[in-house]
């Protein structure tokens, strides 16, 4: 299960790189969205994988048996999945106004803020 | 107890939610300013405290540490805490003159409110995830607030600025995963225990530079600073000054912290790296701004060359070192935050922040001249201001180690930074205006006058008496490395003394 767990991770990681890769904003957006996934999966591997162990504390018991799925990562891939969407939502909201004031999504034209020296006179 | 570790954080959050609720009122702007009072007064008893008491820790929600989030307040973080404050306070009361009616109404004063909220969080926490919720925060306001007001240029740069610091936040999220899954803990005191007992040192080396990437991007270092002169430039004078001041010395702590308390297990390896970063970082930065010819554009470079600066006194590792780079850090966040409220008030009244553009400062506004040399003689390390005495420390901590070629490179950059204040004097100062027009303070209106005025020479007054009078400073300096160095009182702050 890990094995399969880590090839997703490497290969979500390829195709984000790929699409990070590309001049225009809106795949790089699309890229970093895949490699936030990717991210959060490392997390959920690395805080080791149980099959149908659920941590529930039984009756009357003080701690889980032993053997039980370890639930911090899931919380901790569950807010960064809550962070990530607000990021995101922001970050695709930006390349929209970018691209109505712009009038672009090729990072090889927005140079308004830093304009090339002979544009700039 | 933690009462004293808490407020400081809840404060800016309530002020944010009633500058909010105020938003379109103009109180606003007041409660935003009474907030950062309060803010100054709480960080000032935290301050106090940690000076008596030494390392201080809280449990929130009084789980016991490692398994709660932990808050801890050790001399470092006790006077980041207190330096977020006092630029917190002068620059809400820089944006009362500043800030536009429709900018408030969008929630200026709230998202400025967070934003010191997330960085006052990055400070006080003990615990690495807590750490990334903090950096979220942080870089959420700050998104906001470089695109208030949507021109072109804001849009540019922050495009830039928003996509690469969000690459950073995902290298940051795995790496958290991956030191998880080899220590099981994220608490930092229990981290720095726990690493000794890592079987796969190789693997930790990994996580180690997996974290320095992150907060190096956080830390604009070379080569990873891309993004900041895309933006510094963009926003309005309050928001780059507190960007300037506060945003990238929140990555620089990180990466302070890290690298003392955990990532201690390889020195040679990871230090080193450090050490050609801290070079690198220093000579481009200081190369960009001489290339520049906008005031706003040089100070941005500046901050990447000062940052180099301190990462050299986290990687030569000494005692000494660690002291500059804790002396630099305060000096750095007090001088920059004012250059830029200063290259405000300039674009204010002479109408651009382009070199070429305006003059005769000098001789018609000659109070904002005598501002503007003591912030711009401190950051090139004139003495006997604070800037000579943070680049004294370091030069000579670097001599200490034999380190020649970086001490001559410190001081290199040292004079190419005088090279470029001076261009910024030569050209905005000196000479007159292009446009024949005679650049006086007193065409601003007397409320807005104030409020420029008060918060400069109150962060120049401070640049004096940290440079006049260093002996304390340079104290708390030294226990503050001392503490950085030996961390036993920081983990028994948190773990408790049994462990």
């Amino acid at each position: 299960m890990e094995i399969l767990l880590s090839i997703t991770v490497g290969i979500l990681v390829a195709a984000a790189v790929y699409l990070m890769l590309a001049r225009n904003v809106l795949r790089f957006i699309f890229g970093l969205i895949l490699i936030s996934n990717a991210a959060n999966l490392v997390i959920f591997t690395s805080g080791r994988l149980t099959l149908g162990a659920p941590p529930l504390i039984a009756d009357g018991a003080l701690a889980p048996p032993e053997g039980v799925a370890n639930a911090l990562p899931q919380a901790l891939v569950l807010t960064a999945i809550v962070i990530g969407f607000g990021l995101f939502a922001f970050a695709l909201v930006l390349i929209f106004r970018a691209y109505t004031t712009l009038g672009t999504l090729y990072s090889d034209d927005m140079r308004i803020a830093e304009p090339r020296s002979e544009d700039a006179g | 107890m933690s009462w004293y570790l808490s407020l400081p954080i809840a404060i800016p959050f309530l002020t944010a939610i009633f500058a909010f609720l105020l938003r379109a009122s103009p109180y606003g702007r007041w409660i935003s300013v009474v907030g950062s009072v309060a803010s100054l007064i709480f960080s000032i008893m935290l301050m106090s405290i940690v000076l008596r008491e030494g390392v201080i820790a809280g449990q929130m929600g009084n789980w016991p540490a490692p398994f709660g989030i932990t808050l801890v307040a050790d001399l470092l973080s006790a006077v980041m805490v207190l330096i977020t404050a006092i630029t917190g306070l002068a620059v809400a009361i820089y944006s009362m003159g500043e800030v536009t009616k429709r900018m408030e109404q969008l929630g200026y004063h709230a998202l400025f409110q967070v934003l010191i909220a997330g960085v006052t969080g990055s400070f006080l926490t003990g615990d690495l995830f807590n750490l990334y919720v903090w950096f979220e925060v942080m870089l959420i306001s700050s998104f906001g607030l470089l695109i208030l007001g949507g021109r072109k240029e804001q849009i540019d740069g922050g495009i830039k600025y928003v996509t690469l610091n969000l690459i950073s936040t995902i290298l940051f999220l795995s790496g958290i995963g991956l030191l998880y899954g080899i220590t099981g803990t994220l608490n930092l005191a229990d981290l720095s225990l726990a690493v000794e007992d890592v079987e796969n040192q190789g693997l930790l080396t990994v996580i180690a530079v997996m974290f320095m990437i992150a907060f190096g991007v956080k830390a604009a270092v070379f080569p990873l600073f891309f993004w900041l002169p895309a933006a510094y430039h963009t926003p309005a004078f309050s928001v780059s000054a507190v960007f300037a001041g506060l945003l990238t010395k929140v990555g620089v702590y990180a990466l302070i912290r890290m690298f003392t308390l955990v990532f201690d297990h390889d020195i040679g390896f990871t230090h080193t790296i450090l050490l050609w970063v801290a070079g690198l970082t220093m000579v481009t930065g200081v190369l960009g701004a001489a290339a520049q010819s906008d005031f706003r554009k040089i100070l941005s470079f500046h901050i990447i060359s000062q940052i180099g600066y301190m990462i050299l006194g986290l990687a030569l590792f000494t005692p000494l070192a660690l002291m500059g780079a804790v002396f630099y850090l305060v000096h750095h966040i007090v001088v920059k935050a004012n250059l830029f409220l200063i290259a405000g008030v300039a674009e204010k009244i002479a109408g651009s922040t382009e070199l070429a553009k305006i003059g005769g400062l000098y001789k018609s506004a000659p109070l904002l001249a005598i501002l503007f040399l003591i912030p711009a003689f401190s950051l090139a390390g004139f003495p006997p201001l604070s800037g000579f005495w943070a680049k004294y420390i370091l030069v000579s901590a670097s001599l200490e180690v034999e380190g020649w070629i970086i001490a001559g490179v410190a001081l290199a950059v040292g004079l190419l930074t005088i090279y470029s204040m001076t261009k910024i004097w030569g050209q905005a100062f000196w000479p007159a205006h292009p446009d024949g027009i005679q650049p006086k303070l007193s065409h601003l209106p007397m409320f807005t006058r104030l409020c420029y005025l008060i918060p400069i020479a109150g962060l120049a007054t401070l640049t004096i008496i940290i440079g006049f009078f260093p002996e304390p400073f340079v104290q708390f300096a030294e226990r503050s490395a001392a503490q950085l160095l030996d961390p036993t009182a920081y983990v028994t702050a948190v773990l408790g003394e049994t462990q």
